[in-house]
């Protein structure tokens, strides 16, 4: 079935074409439901394709071959299917789906209904090119795409200048991020003088020296580090809330932003030859992981805790393939998809029924009006706060046990991401207070209200992936690290520790999340207003770090100064002043010569009696008459 | 007396001059146009002379060529002579000098 891996990717892709030309006229919801079974058949496929793989057969893993893409590069369009690449297909047209159904619902009597699915289509073509392709030329055709859809669908609604800067903004710095990656791919092509996958892995530890590789590995960092919203790129996913909700379920939480973790994963055997750079890698994603957790503390917008809490929980998974726990990182990456699309859609469906409200100071209360939407948060809220047997709990106790059980600095790494998980229970508890208990704090006039079941279907689906997708891997049970082994040969996995250790860690972990509950409680437990938390940490927290306004003041404001003298002193005047130079110059040459134009006939005509008279003479003389 | 190419020379020098002087001379179109002709025809004397002396049909040959350019010319020269005047009453060629730099 491999052979048949084109089609999720083909699919999709026409039904972008399909609705991006005739969306208007195929209509609600019509439009929905095409785009919606394109990327579920293309589920559909990936799981029969995948089956191979659940039964264990040996050499399973296969690439094949589409076209030649480049010859001059050598290169060609080819998909490889190996168990990571079926574990990703799977994530991206599963969550994709349900999301698309979901958005059926959320975008009803939207005036460019058909367009959004065209573009959520050409999103999840991309993603699947991204996550199938068998060298560094596909990744990079599907990295491209998936960023400039995204800049479609955060821009969607572009009538608001907020949205439309958002869309640049996300865009502007991705594309930093891209150059490294760019920069990265051409070394790679330097060393090996091809693009695929299979020779640079398995040839690698010959060709490479440590400082190549780290060169590779950073260059490549930075490149996930700008797709994956990661310090100190990160600055672009809090803002790119202002797309549709959906898209930030989609784009911004399950799927393209974890092509970073994607491609680290992917790369394991570079990553493994510079060991510095996969300390920078688990460094910067603990970082991130508690920088973007603290700000998510302070947040009154309930999209913004969730833009910030997936930078965190990227951070995570960041920690993971940084520490060598490749298959807990992809894990981390899977049940984050299952809950964060499912905090998402949910704070798309509370926001659905406020009218458009997304100030959590304006909720409260919300649990009676809309029970469906309650239950399912309840769940994500306890999953991604690391409350066994919820699926966060299992991944991100795994990415912690392998980083703690690697020893030295990694340790410290660990402490981090423990602090991080009391943070997350914290903020993620504060949410739920804010949004579904205590007293209404509603608009005069509001009536909240469930949405409709093609809304809250797909709910009640990730619910309960977030409350048993966690299971596939547990320490007695591994069967997601059997069925990824595959994928990883050509890299030394990092161990989870010995089982005394093991349960140790859990302990922590888990009481670490229970504190941040039980903090969070008392402090916003039968509130009868909503705390002000307008003091200096608070807001400096809230405005995270600032370090907006202080890009703005250091990197884009230089820019902006940068363009202006060359639009209006380099261009308009030195340029411009040049050609007009020119002209002026040919101009009064002109104004000079001109009298000679005598218009008489006569005048010519003695002109020219002239030369000949005179030129005849020079040529007598010459001659020595 | 016997005529020595000499003679023919001199014969469309004096021609050659007169053609030059009535053109510079002159106002009207229509006449200058007859002091160009003269001034070619002055020219094919000396070419036909100058032939027969160095006993080449050469001479001959570049004076059928001369006649031929020179009546395409008076065709065209003539048309727009004729359409000047209809339009502008007059054949000066002092009253056209719109051309003026």
């Amino acid at each position: 079935m491999a052979e048949l891996m084109w089609l999720p990717i083909a699919l999709p892709l026409a039904g972008a074409l399909l609705l991006v030309t005739f969306g208007r006229r195929i209509g609600e919801p019509a439009a929905g439901w095409i785009a919606s079974s394109t990327i579920g058949a293309g589920f559909v496929i990936a799981l029969i394709s995948a089956l191979d793989f659940f039964a264990g057969e040996e050499g399973a893993s296969e690439v094949v071959r589409l076209f030649d893409w480049i010859p001059a590069l050598g290169l060609e369009a080819s998909l490889l299917w190996d168990p990571l690449a079926a574990m990703m297909t799977l994530v991206v047209t599963g969550v994709g789906t349900l999301i698309h159904v979901y958005s059926i619902g959320y975008m009803h009597g939207d005036p460019r209904f058909g367009r959004f699915f065209a573009y959520l289509n050409l999103f999840a073509a991309s993603m699947l090119i991204l996550v199938l392709g068998a060298n560094f030329g596909l990744l990079f055709v599907g990295w491209e795409l998936v960023g400039l859809s995204s800049y479609l669908l955060i821009s969607f609604w572009f009538e608001r200048p907020s949205a439309a800067a958002a869309g640049k903004k996300a865009f502007v710095v991705n594309r930093i991020g891209d150059v490294g990656f760019l920069v990265g791919m051409m070394v790679i092509f330097a060393s090996f003088g091809t693009f695929s996958y299979g020779t640079v892995f398995e040839e690698a530890a010959e060709v490479l020296t440590t400082g190549t590789a780290t060169a590779i590995t950073l260059l490549l960092l930075v490149g996930a580090a700008g797709k994956s919203a990661q310090l100190p790129l990160h600055v672009w996913l809090p803002d790119a809330m202002e797309g549709p909700t959906p898209v930030s379920a989609l784009i911004h939480a399950a799927t393209m932003v974890t092509a970073g973790v994607y491609m680290v994963a992917r790369t394991g055997a570079l990553f493994e030859l510079a060991p510095f750079s996969a300390g920078v890698v688990a460094t910067v994603g603990a970082a991130t992981a508690l920088f973007a957790a603290t700000i998510a503390l302070a947040q009154w917008d309930i999209k913004r805790v969730l833009a910030w809490s997936t930078i965190s929980q990227l951070g995570y998974m960041f920690l993971g393939v940084g520490a060598t726990a490749y298959v807990a990182g992809v894990f981390h990456l899977m049940t984050h998809a299952f809950f964060k699309a499912l905090l998402f859609l949910g704070a798309g469906a509370v926001i659905h029924g406020m009218a458009d409200e997304q100030d959590m100071r304006k909720m409260g209360g919300l649990a009676k009006a809309m029970p469906v939407t309650f239950a399912t948060m309840a769940v994500a809220w306890l999953a991604i706060s690391g409350i066994p047997p919820l699926a966060g709990f299992w991944s991100k106790d795994e990415i912690l046990a392998v980083t703690f059980e690697q020893g030295g600095w990694y340790v410290v790494l660990w402490a981090v991401g423990i602090v991080t998980a009391l943070l997350t229970a914290f903020y993620m508890t504060r949410l739920m207070y804010l949004t579904f208990w205590g007293k209404p704090r509603w608009e005069e006039g509001l009536h909240p209200h469930e949405s409709p079941a093609v809304m809250t279907s797909p709910l009640v689906v990730l619910a309960g992936l977030s409350l048993v997708g966690g299971l596939v891997n547990t320490p007695w049970r591994l069967t997601l690290e059997h069925f990824l082994e595959p994928a990883f040969e050509l890299v030394e996995l990092g161990h989870a520790p010995a089982a005394a250790t093991a349960w140790v860690l859990a302990i922590v972990s888990v009481a670490a999340a229970l504190a941040g509950i039980l903090l969070a409680t008392r402090r916003y437990r039968g509130l009868e207003t909503v705390p002000e938390e307008a003091s200096t940490p608070w807001r400096v927290l809230r405005g995270g770090y600032y370090l907006d306004d202080i890009y703005g003041n250091t990197v884009v404001l230089p820019g902006k100064l940068a363009s202006a003298w060359l639009a209006f002193v380099a261009d308009q005047r030195v340029i411009d002043g040049a050609v007009n130079g020119v002209g002026l110059l040919v101009r009064r040459i002109g104004a000079a010569l001109r009298p000679v134009q005598s218009g008489f006939v006569r005048n010519y005509a003695v002109v020219v009696l002239a030369g000949t008279v005179g030129v005849l003479a020079w040529m007598l003389l010459r001659s020595g008459l | 007396m016997i005529v020595t190419p000499g003679w023919y020379m001199a014969l469309a020098a004096i021609l050659f001059s007169i053609g030059a002087a009535g053109i510079l001379v002159r106002r009207n179109a229509l006449v200058m146009f007859m002091s160009v002709e003269l001034m070619l025809n002055a020219v094919n004397l000396s070419f036909v002379a100058a032939g027969r002396e160095v006993g080449l049909i050469t001479g001959q040959v570049a004076v059928l060529f001369v006649m031929v350019v020179a009546a395409a010319e008076v065709t065209v020269g003539l048309a727009i002579i004729v359409a000047v005047f209809r339009r502008r009453n007059t054949a000066s060629v002092d009253e056209l000098a719109t051309l003026r730099g």
